[in-house]
C-alpha cells in the first residue's frame, strides 16, 4: 500500500463513486443500487438500510459477487488504487479472499457441509499462500484460537453441522481472516445469532479490526447496533445513500428517514404507545 | 395505434392488475400470467397446436375421412401406393390409410384421456394421503406403490390384459393401473415439502379436518406438477397402447387403432412401407406434441418459479 | 382476575429431546404476557404445545377454565388463535386473501362471511383493495396484517404471537406492533407473545417470563425489567446485550 504513488490514496482503502447495479427483469430494468458513493479508510463503516435498500447489493458489487446477469457500473470503484471494474477476472479472484474478504449472514450456507472446518481454513490459506501442510494447520489452529474458540483442536476436526450457529460464524470469520485481508465486508454477520452470542462475535471482529488495521464494511438493518459498533454510518434508502454521518452523531441525524428509523424501534424504558411510524416520502427515493 | 389497440392494452392492464377487484379477475389474471409464460416458449405453442389439431381431427373425423375406416375395396384397391385418391395409400384389405388414421385419432384420444382420468386422481389421492398421514398409512401405501413400480410397465400391462382379455377398454385399464405409481410418488414428495409449512399449520389451527386439509390445501399444490408429468407421460401412454395393439392385445381388428395398424403393416414394411409408416408417423407427431406441451406447461405452471 | 390460560408442569419431548422441562405459567384474562429467551429456550415450543402442534408428554394446560386433553376440538380454535413468525411462509401461495379469510369461516360454518371478511380487512388497515390479491402480491408487513386478520376472524379471546415482527423491517415492525396493541385494546384480547427482543416484550407486555433451555429462569413484570430489578444473571446478560455493542478495551 505504501508503494502506491497515487495522491488520492491517503488513507482511502476503498473508493466508491456513483456505483450502480442494474438487474434485468421481465418487466424491464431494475436498479438495485442507484449511484452510491463513499470512501473507506482503515475504519469501521456501517451500511444501514431496510430490505430492498440495496445495501447487500452494494457489498456484493464491491466483492465482485453480483449475479452474472446484472450490470455493475461506477465512475470509480477502486481498492488500494486498483480499478476493480476493469481488473481482469483472475486478478479480481486473487484479490477476493486474499485482500478482500466477506462474511455472510448464515455460516450454514457459506461453509462447505462435507469438509471439516479445519480443512476449509487450511485450504483457504493454501490457495493464497505457499505454506507447508503442517504450518497451515498450525496457523489455522491459531486463527481458531484468535476467534475465541476454546478447544480449537476439537473444532478443527468437526463438520459445520456439528457446531452451533455462533461457533460456525466464528469459524467463518477465522476462515476469512486467515489470509490476512485488508478489507472485510460483513453482510449481517450476526443477524442469525442470539443476542448474547452476537456481542461475542462483534467483540472478536472489533479486536481483529483494531489489531490488524483492517477496513470493515458492516452491512446491517439494525441501526442501533451499527451505530454502537461502527465509526461511520452510511444510511441507504431505495438504492441511494440518504445520509452519511459519524456514528457518534447519529442522534443529530438530519434526514427524516434516519430519524424515523431510529425512532420507530421500541426501547426499554421509553414508553411510547403507539410507536411513531415512518411516513415514507416519495422524494426520498427520487 | 387504433381504438382496438387501446382496448387490448387496457384489458391487459386489467388482467395484470396488482389490485384485482373480484375473485374472477384474480383468477383470470393468474391464468393470463401463466399463459404468457407458456407462449414465451415457441416449441410449447407448436406442441399445443399439434394436440389441438388432434382434437379437431378426432371431432371432425366423419367429415375429414373420404372413405370408410373399416370397409375396404378388396378387389381393386389392395396395397396401393400414396396417390391423389389415397393420400397415404391403402392397406392389405384395400382400406384407405388416411381415413383409418383420421378415425384412429379418436382411439388415441380415447386412450390418453381415459388413462389420465383414471391414473392421475389415483396417484394424487394415494400420494397426498400417504404424505400427509405419515406413519403406517404412508408405509403401507408406498409399499404398494413400490410393488407396482418394480415391474416394467409394458410387462405389467401385458399381464393385466392377458388376465382381463384383449380389447381396447382392457388395454386402457391395464395402462392406467400401471401408470399411477409415479404420480403417487410425485404427489407424496410434494406433500412432504408442504405439510410442515406454516400455512398448513395455520389451517390446522383453524380446526380443519385432515380430509379438508388434503383436499383443499395440499392437492391444489400438487396438481400442477402432476399435470406436467401426465402430459409428458402421454407420449409413453400412446406408445404403450400402440405396443399392446401391436402385440394384438389392445384394439382388435377392424378398429383403426394406430398401434394395431403398424402391427398389420409390418409384413409389408419393405415393399409397401406406407402401410406401417403412416400410422408410425402419426404416433411420432402426437407423442412429440405432448412432449413439447409438457415442457411448456412446466415453464408455465412450475410452483417453484410460479410465485415470482 | 381469572386465568385465561394456565399451564402446570408442562413437559414436551421430541424423540428423546426434552424441549420443555416442567414449565408453569399463568396468564390472566385480558393480560399481555411475554416469553423471552434465545434459540432453544423452548419459548416457541410452549406456544406449539398449547395449540396441539407439539407432543405434550406431561403436565396440564387449562384454557378459560377447561383443561385440554390430547386433541383439540373445533371450539378450542375459536378461543385460541396464533400468528406465525414468518409472514412469507404462513400464507398459502395459491390462495387469494379472500380465500384465506373464508377458510376459517367455512370450517366453523359461520354465516355472513362477506361482511366479516370486509370488516376483518378494515380492522387490520388493508381495506377491500387487497381482498383478491395473492400472497406474492403483498409486502411482508401486508402479509402479516393478513395473518392477523385471519387469526381474528374467528373472534378468539386469546392470541398467541410467535415473534410476529422479527422477519420485518424496523419501520414495518412498529406499524404491526401498533396494530396488535390496537386490536387487543378494542377486542379485550389476551396476548401470549414470544420474542427474543426484550425491548419489544417490555413495549407490548405487562408481565414476562425469561426462559432458557426449556426451563423458566424467572418471572418479572415489565417495570421490574425496565428498572433492572432482576435477580438472575442470565436475565441481566440479556438486558446488557439488548443495549447494543459496548467497546470493552
Amino acid at each position: 500500500m505504501s508503494g502506491n504513488p497515487d495522491k488520492q490514496t491517503k488513507g482511502a482503502l476503498l473508493e466508491v463513486d456513483d456505483l450502480r447495479v442494474t438487474f434485468p427483469t421481465r418487466t424491464g430494468l431494475v436498479q438495485a443500487v442507484r449511484g452510491v458513493s463513499f470512501s473507506l479508510g482503515r475504519e469501521r463503516l456501517g451500511i444501514v438500510g431496510e430490505s430492498g435498500s440495496g445495501k447487500s447489493q452494494t457489498g456484493r458489487a464491491i466483492m465482485g459477487l453480483t449475479s452474472p446477469q446484472a450490470q455493475v457500473s461506477a465512475k470509480k470503484l477502486s481498492f488500494d488504487g486498483i480499478d476493480l471494474l476493469s481488473a481482469p477476472p483472475r486478478e479480481r479472484r486473487a484479490l477476493r479472499g486474499n485482500r478482500i474478504a466477506m462474511i455472510l449472514q448464515d455460516p450454514k450456507y457459506s461453509l462447505d457441509p462435507v469438509m471439516t472446518i479445519g480443512r476449509q481454513i487450511v485450504e483457504t490459506l493454501r490457495t493464497h499462500e505457499k505454506v507447508s501442510k503442517a504450518e497451515a494447520r498450525e496457523r489455522a489452529l491459531e486463527m481458531l484460537r484468535a476467534v475465541q474458540i476454546r478447544d480449537p483442536a476439537r473444532v478443527f476436526d468437526l463438520h459445520p453441522h456439528e457446531v452451533s450457529g455462533g461457533m460456525g460464524q466464528r469459524a467463518m470469520i477465522a476462515m476469512m481472516l486467515i489470509a490476512g485481508p485488508e478489507l472485510m465486508i460483513a453482510d449481517e454477520p450476526t443477524s442469525a445469532l442470539d443476542v448474547t452470542v452476537q456481542l461475542d462475535v462483534l467483540n472478536i471482529l472489533d479486536k481483529l479490526v483494531a489489531e490488524r488495521g483492517m477496513g470493515l464494511i458492516f452491512i446491517s438493518h439494525d441501526l442501533r447496533l451499527v451505530s454502537s459498533f461502527c465509526d461511520r454510518v452510511v444510511v441507504m434508502y431505495a438504492g441511494k445513500v440518504v445520509e452519511q454521518l459519524k456514528a457518534s452523531e447519529l442522534r443529530d441525524a438530519r434526514h427524516p428517514y434516519t430519524r424515523g428509523l431510529l425512532n420507530c424501534m421500541p426501547r426499554i424504558g421509553f414508553e411510547r404507545h403507539p410507536l411513531p411510524v415512518l411516513d415514507r416520502k416519495p422524494e426520498w427515493a427520487a | 395505434m387504433t381504438a382496438s389497440d387501446a382496448g387490448s392494452l387496457s384489458r391487459r392492464e386489467w388482467l395484470l392488475s396488482e389490485r384485482p377487484a373480484s375473485r374472477m379477475q384474480a383468477r383470470l389474471g393468474r391464468a393470463y400470467v401463466a399463459w404468457r409464460r407458456f407462449t414465451a416458449n415457441r416449441l410449447a405453442v407448436v406442441g399445443l397446436l399439434i394436440i389441438l389439431g388432434l382434437v379437431v381431427v378426432a371431432a371432425l373425423a366423419g367429415m375429414l375421412a373420404p372413405y370408410s375406416p373399416t370397409v375396404g375395396d378388396l378387389k381393386n384397391a389392395r396395397l396401393l401406393a400414396p396417390s391423389a385418391a389415397h393420400w397415404f395409400g391403402t392397406d392389405d384389405l384395400g382400406r384407405d390409410i388416411y381415413s383409418r388414421i383420421v378415425y384412429g385419432s379418436r382411439w388415441t384420444l380415447y386412450v390418453v384421456i381415459l388413462v389420465a382420468i383414471i391414473a392421475a386422481p389415483i396417484g394424487l389421492l394415494v400420494g397426498t394421503v400417504a404424505g400427509y398421514a405419515g406413519g403406517w398409512t404412508d408405509a403401507i401405501l408406498m409399499r404398494i406403490t413400490d410393488i407396482f413400480l418394480a415391474f416394467p410397465k409394458l410387462v405389467l400391462a401385458l399381464a393385466f390384459v392377458a388376465a382381463l382379455g384383449p380389447g381396447i377398454e382392457n388395454a386402457v385399464l391395464a395402462i392406467a393401473i400401471t401408470s399411477w405409481p409415479p404420480y403417487a410418488r410425485i404427489a407424496r414428495a410434494e406433500t412432504l415439502t408442504v405439510r410442515n409449512s406454516d400455512y398448513i399449520k395455520a389451517v390446522q389451527l383453524m380446526g380443519a379436518s385432515p380430509f379438508r386439509i388434503v383436499l383443499r390445501h395440499i392437492m391444489p399444490l400438487c396438481i400442477s406438477s402432476l399435470i406436467i408429468r401426465v402430459t409428458l407421460d402421454m407420449a409413453g401412454i400412446i406408445l404403450t397402447a400402440a405396443g399392446l395393439g401391436f402385440l394384438g392385445l389392445g384394439a382388435q381388428p377392424p378398429l383403426p387403432e394406430w398401434g394395431a395398424m403398424i402391427a398389420s403393416g409390418r409384413r409389408f414394411i419393405l415393399d409397401q412401407w406406407w402401410v406401417a409408416g403412416a400410422p408410425g408417423a402419426a404416433i411420432l407427431i402426437v407423442s412429440l406434441g405432448f412432449n413439447l406441451l409438457g415442457d411448456g406447461l412446466r415453464d408455465a405452471l412450475d410452483p417453484r418459479s410460479g410465485d415470482q | 382476575m381469572t386465568a385465561a390460560l394456565s399451564i402446570e408442569r408442562l413437559e414436551v419431548v421430541f424423540d428423546r429431546f426434552r424441549a420443555l422441562k416442567g414449565v408453569d405459567l399463568e396468564v390472566r384474562e385480558g393480560e399481555s404476557y411475554g416469553l423471552v429467551g434465545e434459540s432453544g429456550s423452548g419459548k416457541s415450543t410452549l406456544l406449539k404445545a398449547i395449540t396441539g402442534l407439539a407432543p405434550v408428554a406431561g403436565g396440564a394446560i387449562t384454557v378459560n377454565g377447561k383443561t385440554l386433553g390430547k386433541t383439540r376440538d373445533k371450539a378450542f380454535y375459536r378461543d385460541v388463535q396464533m400468528v406465525f413468525q414468518d409472514p412469507y411462509g404462513s400464507l398459502h401461495p395459491r390462495q387469494t386473501v379472500d380465500r384465506l379469510l373464508q377458510e376459517p369461516l367455512a370450517i366453523h360454518g359461520i354465516a355472513h362471511g362477506e361482511k366479516r371478511i370486509e370488516r376483518a380487512l378494515d380492522e387490520v388497515g388493508l381495506g377491500n383493495g387487497f381482498r383478491f390479491r395473492y400472497a406474492h402480491q403483498l409486502s411482508g408487513g401486508q402479509r402479516q396484517r393478513v395473518a392477523i386478520a385471519r387469526a381474528l376472524i374467528l373472534e378468539p379471546s386469546i392470541l398467541l404471537l410467535d415473534e410476529p415482527t422479527s422477519a420485518l423491517d424496523a419501520s414495518v415492525q412498529a406499524e404491526v406492533l401498533n396494530l396488535l396493541e390496537e386490536v387487543r385494546r378494542r377486542r379485550k384480547l389476551t396476548f401470549l407473545m414470544v420474542s427474543h427482543d426484550l425491548a419489544i416484550i417490555t413495549h407490548m407486555c405487562e408481565r414476562l417470563m425469561v426462559m432458557q433451555n426449556g426451563e423458566a429462569v424467572e418471572t418479572l413484570t415489565a417495570s421490574q425489567l425496565i428498572g433492572h430489578r432482576v435477580s438472575e444473571d442470565y436475565t441481566r446478560n440479556l438486558l446488557r446485550a439488548s443495549e447494543g455493542f459496548v467497546r470493552t478495551a
